[in-house]
């Protein structure tokens, strides 16, 4: 068993992941469960992307 | 003078019976079990899916399973993995897992496979706090 994804995969991965485990343990309501996760979904993801960038124009 | 003692609830308000810590421990070694215990199935059943993939993703990525501490940094690893209960201890017996971190997705696997244990433990601990009544 070998599974080799891109940086990017990886990432959308294991926010998915946390933003599930997230929503269900920090809110009480389903509703807010699901607000919650994707609030931390999004932001798992999108800073990775951002200091993405950030490192990319650093590194030049 | 007056003492208080914290009497564990449900949150329904009814007094849990039993173990008070078997949700907790039950959460840790399986993720989710501490949810189905308690007949929340639909929660159990997602943190059961998010942290056994994120799992598993880790060990097909040659994941690194920590099996010792030489440095606070492996010290802090290993809590992580120990996290992940069942799947850990089973992963170890069965030798999956990389021993050295050789390719770079190898270090991602490594991470999820830290940060699995990591949310099991989030989940178990959320599990105990229903159990108790501290959260609906």
């Amino acid at each position: 068993m070998n599974y080799s994804p891109s940086h990017f995969t990886a990432v959308l991965e294991f926010a998915v992941c946390a933003g599930i485990v997230f929503g269900i343990t920090q809110r009480d309501t389903p509703k807010r469960m699901i607000r919650y996760g994707a609030a931390a979904f999004g932001l798992f993801a999108g800073s990775a992307f951002v200091l993405s960038w950030l490192m990319f124009f650093l590194a030049r | 003078m007056a003492t208080s003692t914290t009497k564990p609830a449900t949150a329904s308000g009814k007094k849990s019976s039993g173990f008070v810590y078997g949700p907790l421990l039950a959460g840790w070694l399986i993720p989710g079990a501490g949810h189905f215990v308690q007949r929340k199935w639909v929660r159990g059943g997602m943190l059961l899916l998010a942290i056994g993939t994120m799992f598993v993703l880790g060990i097909a990525m040659q994941g690194k399973l920590y099996t010792g501490a030489s440095s606070i940094l492996d010290m802090l690893a290993l809590a992580g993995d120990l996290g992940s209960g069942l799947f850990y201890l089973i992963s170890r017996q069965l030798g999956l897992g990389a021993d050295v971190v050789q390719v770079t997705t190898a270090d991602y696997g490594t991470r999820f496979l830290v940060f699995a244990g990591l949310l099991n433990v989030m989940a178990a601990v959320d599990a105990h706090n229903l159990y108790t009544g501290r959260k609906k």
